[in-house]
């Protein structure tokens, strides 16, 4: 009690107080006065006595410090002297300290916004109840690595297994909402009926799927995610148990999801439904349209299930050889299903904005080692009188942490609004399949790493001009004359540093100019069609209305003349899925007299109106297009692309050649009529497949895309699009309208690629700037450090061009030995950026040779002003200085 | 040597506590004075040390102090015990006569050998 009551007191008395020392002051006067009183009663001169009561006392400075040190805590009283003391040298050197405060807060803000994105997409949890047990359950096709199941198939295997404590399927659609202002589509998800409680999320209001309410005799009923429930309904409690009409159908809404679920895999779904009507395609064993996700057993690794799972693939491959050929199994976890596209760029911009905080540390750092060269004789001066070389080293320190608290604080406030900007350009398509991103934010995570970060920086800064200290030689550093050799060991360690900086700027400069120039291959990927002037728009048909095929080919057929006539419109069609949508969609081929064993031949299948190919404008190689009059009376035909017609007629004219399904079913042949060129179907930095385009007059489908070729602006075309279709049939439902470059644009492979590239861009551009600066900085600095060398020779007779070549080879060995350490490192690194690459490799020469230059040029322009200054001494005055 | 400092507070702050309790309010320089006269005169007092003693003790409470006027009609700071200071100065006083105490028996020679 006694000792907290002390300490508080010493605590308080950390405030200096000017009347404490004044009290202590008359404290001691008193009682010097009173013994020199009792001295001069046993008779001593006053002289004499005065002199005899302060040797008794012990001095009056020694023991006003002690008394000074017992009213306080000594080390918290010098840090704050210490800190005050710093405080002030920054103040007196502005220009030094905005600098560094800047570098770091561009540095740490720059790491701290990636880090969150790092951390809400990688190292946060997926909102489900026990989420590492969670798996990605899929079919292994032939040509694709992770393929769609077909129903039966994944009935069976949710039955044979015993793997997964539960596996339940999902399928992405859509459905023609009924409202009040008329009818709208929506996307949807349906599932089997124990889809979340597999999750493990409980509807916040109402009831989950009940078991069996995905069977055929259940009622149709559906459960709305939170944003739907308040942006459709209001957040009205009452809406359990009342119904909306999804394409016609009343069904029934049963429950509310939690508001902070999500499921990337459909984020942007309006509606969950259940598998209760199978499609057409479900019905067939050889037709793949869902994915499905399995909770795994306690103790069940992904491994042990991958394997049990393609038993089981085998197993009903052997028992339905015609469709399951090929079929094997695909297990991951959930997570790497959802963040596995993100997670390679994330890594690498994490390790950018990383690189680019090492170089402002080492900026700042060498600019410490500047000031405290000039600050030799300061502290010289102070070690002189007495300072500790602890308490030097400790100063030093303290102006570190300072400089570090005052970055991070500067750092934070610059990451959270980056973080929020990144945030922003994220389009809401991207965000819908990163739902996770919604739980960005400063939390204790990312603060976590900023302090660990600052904690490293501040290691770093305390510790390079401590090392440089001069202790040992404080004699010499008062010496005046002691100028020759100063600086050697920091022009050492700074141009170490300075070939740090450089090769980390080569890093990230070669990094970018790889990014952009992947970008560029993605952006001007040879598309084999025109997509500028090209506007888009999905277009969705009540079946309902138009219960037979027939009449939707009537309807079809009067949306795309009612749409050719708009102002403006060059020709419009109809194609079942618009191109770089990506590969998929397919249709198992084998040709008429080739030998076939069985194997599932995958091309891209695409239905679409006579006008499509001269639309898109896309290169016809052979034959002829199909004609309006060539409908299901008439026999089947088919347009193939080159792909199609290199792969499956090697060496053969495919022109009146006949192809069909596995099994040759009479209605499946089609006879080759025309072979277009490679339209990129694929998604930009996708392969290119073979694809078939078959007349949607043979085989039509409710939903379709318009493309419309304009001669005008094809964004302000969208709405009058729109219009025209509902002129049709206000029933009919449009989305989505897109003008094709915008498809393209925005595409999640440009998108990627897009951010990637212009992040790590600026990353490098500040890298570079900041290099250079350190650069110019060392030189400047060497310049300033032989002035009277360069005066001497230049004394002795030494032309200026020759103080030139001094000063710029000075500066040349660094900027080369950086720039190669820097492209040796950066050759290394690109193998870790090549999962981003696209169209180049990974030491595109180009690429290394233009960073090499801009390095060399920036860094010659940064030596040549100092050069400047060193050759235009006055050899007279940089002598006299002496 | 923080160590025998330490002790050395610890007695010199015991003898202050004595003094002030034995004379009542007291300056430092009296303090100091009856110190060197009570140990007879062996104990030689670097006056100054005594301050920061006293300056503890004020912060733990144990005295307190008040400016007023000497004797000799000089102005000087008298320091007094207080309640806490009488405690202090009891239990203080107990544990020191148990460590000499205990000292003594292994200091003088034992009877038996």
């Amino acid at each position: 009690m006694r000792r907290i009551r002390a300490w508080f007191q010493k605590l308080f008395g950390i405030v200096p107080s000017q009347q404490q020392e004044q009290d202590f002051s008359d404290e001691l006067a008193s009682h010097l006065q009173l013994h020199i009183d009792d001295n001069l009663r046993t008779g001593m001169s006053p002289e004499q006595a005065r002199r005899e009561a302060l040797h008794k006392l012990g001095g009056i400075e020694r023991t006003r410090q002690a008394h000074r040190e017992g009213r306080t805590i000594p080390f918290l009283e010098t840090l704050l002297q210490d800190i005050r003391y710093a405080l002030r040298q920054l103040r007196r050197s502005p220009g030094f300290t905005v600098t560094a405060i800047l570098m770091l807060a561009l540095g740490i803000g720059a790491s701290v916004a990636i880090f969150a994105f790092v951390d809400a997409a990688l190292l946060k949890p997926l909102p489900y109840a026990d989420p590492t047990n969670l798996a990605d359950v899929a079919e292994h096709g032939a040509a694709f690595p992770r393929s769609n199941l077909s129903y039966l198939d994944f009935r069976d295997w949710q039955r044979l297994n015993k793997v997964f404590a539960s596996v339940d399927a999902y399928n992405g659609t859509g459905y023609l909402l009924a409202t009040p202002s008329g009818v709208e589509p929506v996307l949807a998800v349906r599932v089997t009926d124990g889809f979340f409680r597999t999750l493990g999320v409980r509807p916040i209001l109402g009831r989950d799927f009940y078991s069996g309410e995905d069977q055929p005799n259940a009622p149709a009923t559906t459960i709305l995610p939170y944003s739907t429930w308040q942006n459709r309904f209001g957040g009205r409690k009452d809406i359990i148990g009342q119904t909306v009409s999804l394409d016609g159908n009343p069904t029934t809404i049963v429950g509310i999801l939690p508001q902070d679920f999500q499921f990337a895999p459909r984020g942007n779904a309006e509606f969950w439904t259940t598998t209760r009507q199978l499609t057409s395609c479900e019905q067939r064993r050889s037709c793949h349209n869902l994915f499905a996700i399995g909770r795994l057993n306690e103790g069940v690794s992904i491994g042990k299930a991958q394997t049990e799972m393609a038993a089981i693939a085998k197993q009903l491959e052997i028992q339905y050889p015609g469709s399951n050929r090929d079929q094997g199994a695909s297990i991951t976890s959930l997570s790497e299903l959802i963040v596995g596209t993100i997670r390679p760029i994330l890594l690498v911009l994490l390790a950018g904005a990383c690189l680019l905080l090492v170089i402002a540390c080492v900026n700042i750092a060498s600019l410490l080692l500047v000031r405290s060269e000039s600050r030799r004789r300061e502290f010289a001066v102070r070690g002189a009188l007495g300072a500790s070389p602890a308490r030097l080293i400790r100063q030093f320190i303290t102006e570190g942490l300072v400089l570090i608290s005052a970055g991070t604080v500067a750092g934070l406030v610059v990451g959270s609004f980056a973080m929020y900007l990144l945030l922003g350009l994220v389009s809401k398509d991207m965000l819908s399949s990163m739902p996770y991103l919604n739980g960005l934010s400063l939390n204790s995570h990312v603060l976590l790493f900023a302090a660990v970060v600052s904690a490293l920086a501040a290691a770093i800064f305390s510790l390079t001009p401590a090392l440089r200290l001069p202790i040992s030689s404080m004699r010499e550093a008062l010496n005046d004359g002691d100028r020759g050799s100063a600086g050697t060991l920091w022009r050492r360690l700074g141009t170490n540093l300075v070939v740090l900086e450089l090769t980390i700027a080569v890093v990230l400069l070669v990094g970018a100019g790889l990014l952009g120039k992947s970008l560029y291959r993605l952006l001007n990927v040879d598309l084999a069609f025109e997509p500028s002037h090209l506007a888009t728009l999905y277009v969705s048909i009540p079946r309902k209305s138009y219960p037979k095929d027939e009449d939707l080919i009537v309807v079809t057929r009067k949306i795309i003349a009612r749409t050719s006539i708009l102002p403006s419109v060059a020709s419009a069609a109809a194609t079942s899925v618009l191109p770089t949508n990506g590969n998929g969609n397919t249709d198992w081929i084998r040709v008429v007299g080739h030998p076939f064993h069985g194997e599932h031949n995958e091309v891209n299948e695409r239905d679409i109106s006579v006008d499509y190919f001269k639309t898109l404008q896309a290169r016809l190689l052979r034959g002829r297009i199909f004609t309006d009059q060539e409908d299901r009376t008439q026999p089947r035909v088919a347009i193939i692309n080159k792909a199609f017609a290199d792969k499956y007629f090697p060496g053969e004219d495919p022109i009146g050649k006949k192809y069909g399904g596995g099994d040759l079913k009479p209605d499946s042949i089609k006879e080759v009529i025309g072979i277009v060129d490679n339209i990129r179907e694929s998604s930009l930095d996708g392969d290119i497949w073979p694809a078939e385009y078959k007349p949607y007059n043979q085989d039509s489908d409710s939903f379709f895309a318009l493309v419309v070729r304009t001669s005008g602006d094809d964004k302000s075309l969208l709405p009058a699009l729109a219009n025209a279709v509902r002129q049709v049939d206000p029933g009919i439902g449009t989305m989505d309208p897109q003008t094709m470059q915008q498809r393209i644009d925005g595409s999640p492979a440009a998108y990627l690629h897009r951010s990637a590239a212009w992040l790590v861009g600026g990353f490098a551009a500040l890298a570079l700037l900041l290099g250079v600066v350190g650069l110019y900085g060392v030189i400047a600095y060497s310049v300033s450090q032989r002035t009277r060398e360069i005066g001497v020779r230049m004394a002795l007779g030494a032309a200026r061009g020759s103080v030139y070549q001094l000063i710029l080879r000075e500066a040349g060995i660094l900027t080369i030995v950086g720039i190669v350490a820097g492209l040796l490192c950066s050759i290394v690194s690109a193998v870790f950026l090549r999962k981003l690459l696209f169209g180049i490799r990974s030491w595109d020469i180009q690429t290394l040779v233009g960073v090499a230059v801009l390095l060399g040029a920036a860094a010659l322009l940064a030596s040549f002003i100092p050069a400047r200054r060193a050759a235009s001494i006055n050899p007279v005055e940089a002598l006299r200085a002496e | 040597m923080g160590d025998k400092t330490d002790v050395w507070q610890g007695t010199l702050a015991l003898m202050v506590l004595k003094t002030l309790e034995s004379m009542g309010a007291l300056h430092g320089y009296g303090i100091a004075r009856r110190i060197e006269q009570t140990s007879g005169d062996l104990l030689s007092l670097n006056y100054g040390t005594l301050y920061p003693a006293l300056l503890r003790l004020e912060q733990e409470g144990a005295i307190k102090s008040e400016w007023g006027l000497s004797d000799n009609n000089r102005r000087a700071k008298f320091y007094s015990l207080t309640r806490t200071g009488h405690r202090l100065l009891h239990k203080e006083t107990q544990s020191w006569e148990q460590t000499t105490a205990i000292l003594s028996r292994f200091l003088t020679p034992s009877e038996e050998s």
